[in-house]
């Protein structure tokens, strides 16, 4: 008995030393040959987590997919919190967001993923325009009541609906205090959808929507996968959005800038809608302070009673 | 032994008169008006109705919560009156037991028409989240269904013996009811078995009675709507289920009465007290109201305010206060009097409670849902109303068509009236048993 367990250890100990010992050929030739690649004149400007612009050889910087190869839409891209600064003292009331996330969605009910509210605390404060979609809460209600795992909270912070699942009780939307949430109450009829491939992931939300399901803003894992920001950060013409990962602690604007997000906060006085609901949601306001643009000029967009513009 | 007999003569079941198979027949109809609109609402889905993404919820919730409501008189007449040693209630029994059985079918029922797509039920059952509180509604329904259905056939055991000697000269009855009493001779042992099982069951089913419309009331407590948001909420459902429970009672034994001449079971003393019962409910679920409405009323948090002044004022004034007044006040101060206990205005007043109850559940449901954090902004302007459509009226008619025909049938094979409990009451059982012998 003994003398087995000895022979089966010293047999482990000469696989694993085999092992060890290509693990180190491998490795030496990976790097002889990363030693080998002569730096080429391209040079690149890169920021660093801590806001530096350093500058790094072109060949140095390989394009990273979120996406690993054992992607799970359930679990989401590993190592990012996807997190949202909507700019209130910027929004005009375009309503180009939501024009481009219908559009980009296919969306063909009557209410809106993301609305700009007109906004009035009280009579002797400003009134402003405020877009709200999902906000994607880390404590988030709809999925605390969902019966059947329909709609589900993923690692990077999204918040996304199994359609394929959902049965249609709407308790999510009775549960979700921001009211963002859309039902479909007839067969959408959608002619186009975003999703190409002919398996079905939960990744694009109402790719295509299902009659007698919910759907509701998917923050665009899609245009993330591609990396591209979402569609409505994209479509912004006045710089509203910002989206980013809360761990890079960095968000990027439509035109391309990118803030500090924990310095963003800071200094704007960042806050998130119902904070003591306890939500925690995803989505960061800056208050509408020091606005130059006359907020009555967006009202000629304002339409109190459409959110999905239909040509016909 | 011709007491005995008289009994048995007068509690049999009986066939229906001309009244009721015209009964049975308009039920029926509308069952039929009923699937034919299911059908719609299948095939083009819930745009049928005017629940839209606002008012996510309407007549179908309100209803099902009227159902879990009702159904909960089976264990306060069967279980609490029986505990308590209150045997004037044996007669009622039976009814209390079957309006439960029919209302908590209905309810299950109910809930699946709301759904967007019943064809995924089985979802609950692969994919089911304890976290849920619908989890939670779907097991704590299905037992009290279990326990209900039991606590209806085991006080029918006898009486399915005694129904089986009693059509001895129809062989096809005699052998229907026969098999249904699963050979029951009243025998020590059977008798120890029964005593044992109906008192277990009546201890169980309050519980689970309790635990049914505690967490119909969570479905709306879990959630942060003002007008839903409320610790108070557990008890005030079932406080309100009580009223509307006994309320239906009260309906169903006058007809009963009317129809099958029971006046010699279900007495003047019967309805007295029934009503005495009725008024004691009323008051406290007028109680739990004063809480409900009352502490946030003054307070006047922004979103609650919004919420109070649309219903004591605004668009909802007219039906809540009819349902306070007419389903609540005007029923206790008419039940005070003794005349207002006799058999015909009870009758009047538990019709009060029952659709007092009905439109006070629809109160519950729909204007919470149109007073969200949020306004109400960027969807169409029928958007931010709600009343049911035709369609959804014939559904809901429908169920409440079928909760009844449910109880008809029922009534029409049954005895209403427990035969074998009523003789052992009247000391009937000892005298029949040893003439026998």
């Amino acid at each position: 008995m003994k003398e087995d367990n000895q022979q089966q250890s010293k047999r482990k100990f000469f696989e694993l030393g085999i092992k060890f010992g290509l693990l180190a050929t491998a490795g030496t030739v990976l790097a002889s040959k990363a030693m080998d690649s002569e730096p080429s004149g391209e040079m690149v400007e890169l920021m660093s987590t801590d806001g530096h612009i350093v500058k790094v050889p072109a060949s140095e910087v390989k394009e990273n997919s979120p996406k690993p190869r054992n992607y799970n839409p359930r679990e989401g891209f590993p190592g990012k919190k996807f997190v949202m600064v909507i700019d209130l003292a910027k929004c005009k009331n375009a309503l180009r967001c939501q024009n481009a996330c219908n559009k980009g969605h296919y969306i063909t009910g009557e209410n809106a993923w993301l609305k700009v509210y007109k906004m009035q605390e009280s009579e002797k404060t400003a009134p402003y325009f405020m877009p709200t979609q999902c906000q994607h809460c880390d404590k988030p209600p709809c999925v605390k009541v969902c019966p059947v795992d329909a709609t589900f909270k993923r690692r990077d912070g999204i918040v996304l609906i199994d359609n394929e699942r959902c049965i249609g009780c709407r308790f999510c939307m009775a549960a979700c205090p921001y009211s963002i949430r859309v039902f479909n109450w007839q067969e959408p009829k959608q002619d186009k959808t975003l999703l190409k491939s002919q398996e079905y992931t939960p990744d694009y939300c109402g790719q295509p929507s299902v009659k007698g399901t919910v759907d509701k803003c998917d923050f665009c894992p899609h245009q993330i996968v591609k990396g591209e920001l979402p569609f409505c950060v994209k479509a912004c013409p006045n710089d509203v959005f910002a989206f980013g990962d809360m761990y890079e602690d960095a968000v990027t604007n439509g035109s391309g800038e990118t803030f500090k997000l924990s310095k963003l906060l800071k200094d704007r006085a960042g806050h998130r809608l119902m904070e003591s609901l306890g939500t925690e949601p995803s989505v960061y306001y800056l208050p509408p302070v020091e606005r130059l643009q006359d907020f009555d000029k967006g009202l000629e967009n304002y339409n109190e009673f459409e959110s999905v513009h239909k040509d016909s | 032994m011709k007491e005995y007999n008289k009994i048995i003569d007068d509690l049999a079941p009986k066939k229906f008169g001309k009244l009721g198979k015209i009964w049975v027949t308009s039920l029926v109809i509308i069952i039929v008006c009923a699937l034919y609109a299911y059908y719609q609402q299948l095939s083009k889905g819930l745009i049928i109705t005017n629940m839209r993404d606002y008012a996510l919820w309407g007549v179908y919730i309100s209803n099902f919560v009227f159902f879990v409501a009702i159904s909960l008189v089976g264990s306060l007449v069967t279980a609490i009156l029986r505990l308590t040693g209150a045997h004037w209630s044996t007669p009622l029994t039976r009814i209390a037991e079957v309006i439960a059985v029919a209302a908590i079918i209905m309810a299950g029922l109910t809930i699946i028409i709301d759904m967007g797509r019943p064809d995924r039920i089985y979802n609950l059952f692969l994919h089911g989240r304890l976290q849920s509180p619908i989890i939670w509604d779907v097991l704590v329904i299905s037992t009290y269904l279990v326990i209900s259905i039991l606590l209806l056939i085991f006080p029918l055991l006898p009486d399915f013996a005694i129904l089986k000697k009693y059509y001895s000269n129809n062989p096809k009855l005699s052998k229907f009811y026969g098999n249904l009493s699963l050979n029951w001779t009243g025998n020590k042992t059977q008798i120890s078995l029964y005593d044992k099982s109906i008192r277990i069951l009546s201890v169980l089913i309050i519980p689970v009675a309790f635990g049914i419309h505690t967490v119909t009331a969570w479905l709306f407590a879990t959630t942060y709507r003002p007008g839903w948001d409320s610790s108070n909420f557990g008890p005030y459902f079932i406080a309100g289920a009580f009223v509307a429970g006994a309320g239906a009672v009260v309906v169903v034994m006058y007809v009963l009465r009317r129809v099958y001449h029971l006046e010699n079971y279900i007495t003047d003393s019967h309805f007295d007290r029934m009503g005495k019962l009725l008024v004691l409910l009323c008051l406290i679920y007028l109680y739990f109201n004063v809480n409900e409405y009352l502490v946030p009323a003054y307070k006047t948090t922004k979103s609650e305010a919004s919420h109070l002044n649309e219903l004591f004022f605004g668009g909802y004034a007219f039906l809540f206060w009819t349902v306070i007044v007419g389903g609540l006040i005007i029923p206790v101060i008419a039940l005070i009097f003794p005349k207002g206990r006799k058999p015909l205005p009870l009758f009047i007043v538990g019709i009060l409670v029952v659709v007092g109850s009905w439109w006070k559940r629809f109160i519950i449901v729909t204007p919470t849902l149109l007073n969200p954090f949020l306004p109400i902004q960027g969807v169409p302007k029928e958007w931010h109303h709600y009343f049911p459509t035709a369609l959804e009226w014939t559904i809901t008619f429908g169920t409440l068509a079928s909760a009844l025909l449910i109880m008809t049938i029922l009534f029409r094979y049954l005895p209403i009236i427990p035969i074998h409990e009523t003789a052992e009451e009247r000391g009937l059982l000892e005298t029949h048993n040893t003439e026998k012998k």
